[in-house]
This record gives C-alpha cells, structure tokens and sequence, in this order.
C-alpha cells in the first residue's frame, strides 16, 4: 500500500540538526504538500526525497527499491527557475528527455528514432499547449509557459515520483491559477504521485490531497539552532480539518507561538 | 541637473567619441610639424603624408628579396601563430574547465596545481620553450598557449561551476550519465563563456606573440617593429601598430558577431 516510505529519517548540517525523526508512508498517486515557514526544512526534505542529499539516519524508499545514492530516473523534478535546458529549443527539450535515458556516448537520436522522438514531443507539446512555440528557446517563453514545459520535460522521463520544489513562485497570481488547472489536469491524466513544496498554504490545501507541515515543535530561545524541524501536521484534505490519524498518537505542541 | 544623469544624445556621443582621435592626430602633426621646421630629415615624427604613403608602398609594393608583400606575408604568420596558440589554449581550456567543474574529483586533482601555474609568468619560461622546443614557430605558439590556457581553465571551470544546479539535477533524473551531461547540458551552456573568455585572452596572447616574434622570428609583425626599430622607421613602425590595433579590433568583432549569431539562446536571456 505504502509506495514512498521514508523511515525516521533524521538530517543535519556540520552537527546541526535540520530534520528530525520524520517518518511517512504515501500511497501511490497521492498528491502530498509540503508547507512551512521558510528555513524550516521543507526544501531539505525535498533533497532528500530527490536523493540530491543522504540523510544522516534513516532511510527513503520508493516502491521498496533499496534507497537511491543519487537523483535518478524514478525522481522527475521541477524548481521555481532553471528547470529546463535554455540551450535547446522546447522541443528539443522534450526529446532531450528520451535522449538521456535511451542513449549512451551518442546522446543523441539520429534518423527515424529522432523523427519518432520529435512527434512524440510535438504531441505532447499539443496537449500542453506549447505546439505553437516549438522553435523557440526558453527564455522567449513567458515563466507560466517555461514552467509547463519543465513539468512536461519532467514527465516524459516517466518517473514513478513527481517532486516540484515552488513551482509557482516566481509567477503572477493569474498564471498560478491557470497552472493549478494544468497540474490539476496532469494528474487526473497521469496518476502520478507528487510531492510539492509550495509556500503558499492556500496552494497546498487547493491542489494536495494531503497536507505537510514542517515545523520546528521544539525551540530553544537561547538557541535557534539546537532543534531541527519536524511534521508536525498532517491533514487529509479531503476530510477537511482532519489530521492524519497516526500523528496524534505523539502530542504535538507548537512551543514557539506561545513565545 | 546632476552629472551622473546627464546623457549625450547619439549624434553628439559619437562626436565626443571622436574628439580623442581627432585631438591625437592633431598633437602628431603638430609635434611632427616642429621637429621637422627643426631638421626636415627628422625620423623621430615624419610628416603624416610621409607615413600614409609608406604605408602605402609597404601594403602593395612586393620585398626585393622574396618577391612577396612585408605587410600581408608578416600578417599571415602572425594571425597564423596567434589562431594556433589562442585556438590550442581555448581546446585545452575548454576540455579541462569542463573537468573541473564537473567533476569534484577531477576538481581535487588539479584546481590547486592550475592555480599554481597561473602565477608563473609566461615571459620567464620563454627561453626554456626556445632551448626545449628551438626558435621555430612552436616555441612562439607554445608561448601563447601557456600564456593564456591557464586563464582560460580557470574562467571557463568557473563558468561551469556557475551553472544552475537545477539544470544539472533536472538532467540526471532524465537519466543523463555524467557524459551526457558533459557534453549535452555544460558545453553548450559554457560555449558562449569560451568566446567571451577568447575574447578577453586576446590581449595576453597579442602580447606574447610580439614578445616572441621580437626575439626569434624571420617574419611576422612584431618581428617587423623590432627589426625596422634600428633604423628608427617610424614610417614603417606607425601603420604596422595601427594595423595590429585593427586586426585585434576585428577579431574581436568577428568573435563577438559570430556568439550573437551561433548563441542566440543567450542573447534572448537578456530580454
């Protein structure tokens, strides 16, 4: 049942803890949020799960494959910027996707495998509603634009997990709506199951179906630092309101509001 | 208005950047004017007429003794040595910029040893490349590949390093190998940053091929200077610099129009 399981997974820097005692066990196609105050790990999970970062304890595993050294193809990733390759064109972007992982010295498609490639990008291009913009080069697109390229980039290279750090952020209000819409359709398309950082708590609770949040339950005024940061709430937002069950068996206590 | 704010409109601006020429010109025929109203046969400033028509007899007139044109036969080796050295230095740059910015072992192993030798000054291994490599043409070369490689290792490792770590990350979970990733995402990203960085070691490398050509050479335009500088030519010494400035100028333009053109990626970066 459980296809991402991360197993008291603990992180520090230089001794300084990040992450503590984190344990979560997602379904497969769950759309998970990820929110937080910033500097309160919710990035540094998401290391984690791209395996950018090993943990100092504990372990990630997806779909019970033993935990990876490094990013791979199981992992698809998109970043609020840089997420797409500025040297290619968009389509090129998208066969660059299959050239990777279908080539070797080469890295490059020739004749009909590339011809097969370029429709399959043009396909997809189409459904994104890209296909008028084929020949351009990112940088020419508008950021609602790049960003949905760099999701469909992310896609064709079939991962089993789709993991999306502030995908948004950099975009105006209206776009954002429109790109919800588009991850909206993705998903009911695909499947996939994804895990988004976002900071904007309304974002999380609109498109997840479930609901981190990173926290830091225990603070230290004299030192900021001593503690790392934990979930510390897990809703279920399809039952609005309602935690996750299993994380009230530990009594959660917010010490730094009341400070 | 403050200064700082005021801006010269385009026809006055391009006034302005003439004045400096105009003014230098002036001080030479002035100066020139003096020196001979002095002794006419003065070589020190000859007559700017004498110095155009000089020029003139060196660009058409064949030598003597080779039957070939000085000007455009210096020109030829010069550009010659320049395009090997610069062109050997920018490969080597490129190949272990990439190296090291890619690979942190690659990184460990030579990023400290690089730094070192880019404090060696080219000049003072000039005599050991002509008793290893003799006076021929590939002690000047060697000169100027070791004159500017390690600059360009350098720029260009940093310009790798300076690639955003999301493109390299976005690259591996599409299954790119380390190769793949050399060749397909860093290359063609550094690439506009080689010719920059061409650009800027053009200087450097005008600077050693003279230095060389000065020492050991049986044609080229710094041999040229050197050789008349005896005989205080100055009619021969004054339109070979002004056309070593020119030829730099337009390598340079040409580098500059052909990134514009080959990278039109970076160029819509900007907008």
């Amino acid at each position: 049942m459980s296809f991402v399981r991360v197993e008291d997974v603990y992180q520090s820097y230089d001794r300084r803890p990040i992450l503590e005692r984190i344990s979560l066990s997602v379904p497969e196609g769950q759309f998970v949020s990820i929110v937080g105050a910033s500097g309160c790990g919710k990035s540094t999970f998401l290391r984690l799960l791209l395996a950018q970062e090993q943990p100092t304890e504990g372990e990630i595993r997806i779909a019970d494959a033993s935990p990876a050294r490094e990013p791979d193809r199981d992992r698809g990733v998109v970043f609020q910027q840089y997420s797409v390759f500025s040297h290619m064109t968009v389509r090129d972007n998208l066969i660059a996707a299959e050239e990777f992982a279908g080539t070797g010295l080469g890295a490059r498609f020739w004749g009909s495998r590339r011809r097969a490639a370029a429709q399959r990008a043009d396909a997809v291009l189409e459904r994104v509603g890209l296909g008028h913009v084929a020949h351009a080069f990112p940088a020419a697109l508008s950021g609602g634009m790049r960003q949905r390229l760099a999701i469909a980039q992310a896609l064709a290279g079939k991962p089993r997990i789709l993991l999306l750090d502030e995908p948004f952020g950099a975009l105006d209000p209206g776009t954002r709506l429109s790109m919800h819409e588009f991850l909206g359709d993705i998903r009911d398309d695909t499947g996939m199951t994804i895990f988004m950082v976002t900071h904007d708590l309304e974002e999380g609770f609109k498109l997840g179906d479930r609901v981190l949040v990173f926290d830091k339950p225990r603070w230290d005024p004299d030192d900021p630092d001593a503690y790392g940061a934990t979930i510390t709430y897990d809703f279920d937002t399809r039952m609005p309101g309602a935690p996750f069950p299993h994380l009230l068996k530990k009594d959660v206590t917010d010490v730094r509001h009341s400070a | 208005m403050r200064m700082i704010n005021r801006r010269p409109e385009r026809s006055i601006a391009i006034v302005l950047a003439m004045i400096p020429f105009v003014a230098m010109l002036i001080a030479y025929a002035v100066g020139s004017d003096v020196r001979r109203a002095a002794n006419p046969a003065d070589k020190l400033l000859p007559a700017p007429s004498h110095v155009v028509e000089s020029a003139g007899r060196l660009a058409t007139e064949p030598d003597k003794r080779s039957g070939e044109v000085l000007l455009w036969r210096d020109t030829r080796a010069s550009l010659v040595r320049l395009g090997l050295g610069v062109g050997l230095a920018a490969a080597i740059g490129l190949g272990f910029g990439l190296l090291i910015g890619l690979l942190p072992i690659a990184r460990a192993a030579l990023a400290p040893f690089i730094a070192t030798l880019s404090l060696i000054p080219p000049l003072a291994v000039l005599p050991i490349l002509f008793i290893v490599f003799g006076l021929g043409e590939v002690s000047k070369v060697a000169l100027i590949a070791i004159g500017v490689t390690p600059f360009l290792i350098r720029d260009l490792s940093q310009r790798v390093l300076e690639i955003p770590q999301e493109m390299i990350l976005k690259a591996q979970t599409l299954g790119a190998s380390s190769w793949q990733i050399m060749t397909r995402v860093a290359l063609p990203q550094v690439l506009p940053r080689l010719i920059q960085a061409v650009r800027l070691s053009l200087g450097p490398a005008w600077l050693f091929l003279i230095a060389a050509e000065a020492i050991a050479a049986t044609e080229g335009l710094g041999y040229r200077i050197f050789l008349v500088r005896r005989y205080l030519a100055m009619d021969v010494i004054l339109p070979y610099v002004a056309w070593i400035t020119f030829l730099a100028f337009a390598i340079d333009w040409t580098l500059r129009a052909v990134s514009r053109k080959a990278f039109r990626w970076v160029e819509e970066d900007r907008l």
